[in-house]
């Protein structure tokens, strides 16, 4: 895979990366259904990962993160608010409870989690475990 | 254009049935033309409800800072263009995707009802709301009887 280390091209092979890799069974094991909200990117980050999820309207008070083991969980309420009386004109956003967990094939560092929210875009930086990290072995 | 119509023609409320367990809406792609950045664009999804007030827009677009935002009014069109900075994944080796991103935009023709001259925007957590106030002639009057 390429790296996306060039900003003129990163954007474009970005696309066409994020495409290719929707097919990918990478995860099928682990997920807990599909379609499920909120729509998650995973990257690998070093030796970890990052993952990126799309949740726009909701608040950094209106998401709980829970890591454990190899699994994290996004729970929390995405919700619309709209002045009582109001006329529905159009309606294509969604609101609602969501809760979903995915598995990663590494353990996580619960203490090394870093979490950012940003105009709708949270950001999950996992590093792996300590105790999970391979280890060389001389031959004696 | 791409993008649909909302003028302040439409009056009739709908209940809003608020799902209890919430889905991935799929991300729908511009149809595609000639744009000054180049990339994808995806249109956001948007609600629109009106008050005595006026019009009032929310539009989702997850990514999108305000400086890489442009809300433009040109004969009676608004213009919603938000732009995504994509070196936040420098680096980042893709191993599993559910969506794609892109910059984001959509238009709407408004109706002369709408005061034109004083539109707000705010942006919140990726969300876009737009707030078009209906000018003093459109606004519904209670006519006492005398």
């Amino acid at each position: 895979m390429a790296r996306l280390s060039s900003p003129f091209d990163t954007m474009a092979r970005l696309q066409q990366a994020l495409d290719s890799y929707r097919t990918s069974p990478w995860l099928n094991a682990g997920l807990s259904g599909g379609g499920a909200f909120p729509p998650i990117n995973v990257f690998r980050k070093g030796d970890g990962f990052a993952l990126v999820a799309e949740i726009p309207g909701v608040g950094k008070d209106d998401i709980e993160i829970q890591v454990k083991g190899r699994s994290v969980r996004l729970s929390g309420n995405k919700a619309m608010a709209y002045p009582e009386g109001s006329a529905t004109h159009r309606r294509e956003r969604l609101a609602g409870r969501f809760d979903r967990a995915l598995s990663l094939p590494i353990e996580i560092d619960p203490d090394h989690v870093e979490a950012e929210l940003s105009d709708g875009v949270l950001t999950l930086s996992l590093n792996r475990a300590e105790r999970d990290r391979p280890r060389t072995i001389k031959v004696a | 254009m791409s993008g649909g119509q909302t003028g302040i023609r439409e009056t009739g409320s709908k209940e809003v049935e608020e799902s209890q367990e919430l889905s991935v809406q799929e991300k729908k792609e511009t149809s595609g033309q000639e744009r000054p950045a180049p990339g994808r664009y995806f249109v956001p999804s948007t609600d629109a409800h009106e008050t005595e007030g006026g019009l009032t827009l929310v539009m989702e677009m997850p990514g999108v800072r305000r400086e890489n935002l442009e809300v433009t009014l040109e004969e009676g069109v608004l213009k919603v263009e938000g732009r995504l900075d994509f070196s936040r994944y420098d680096g980042l080796e893709p191993v599993y995707t559910e969506y794609n991103v892109g910059h984001y935009e959509r238009s709407f023709a408004l109706s002369e009802k709408v005061d034109q001259q004083n539109i707000g925007a705010t942006l919140e957590n990726g969300v876009l709301t737009l707030t078009l106030p209906k000018s003093p002639a459109a606004r519904p009057r209670r006519i006492d009887i005398s």
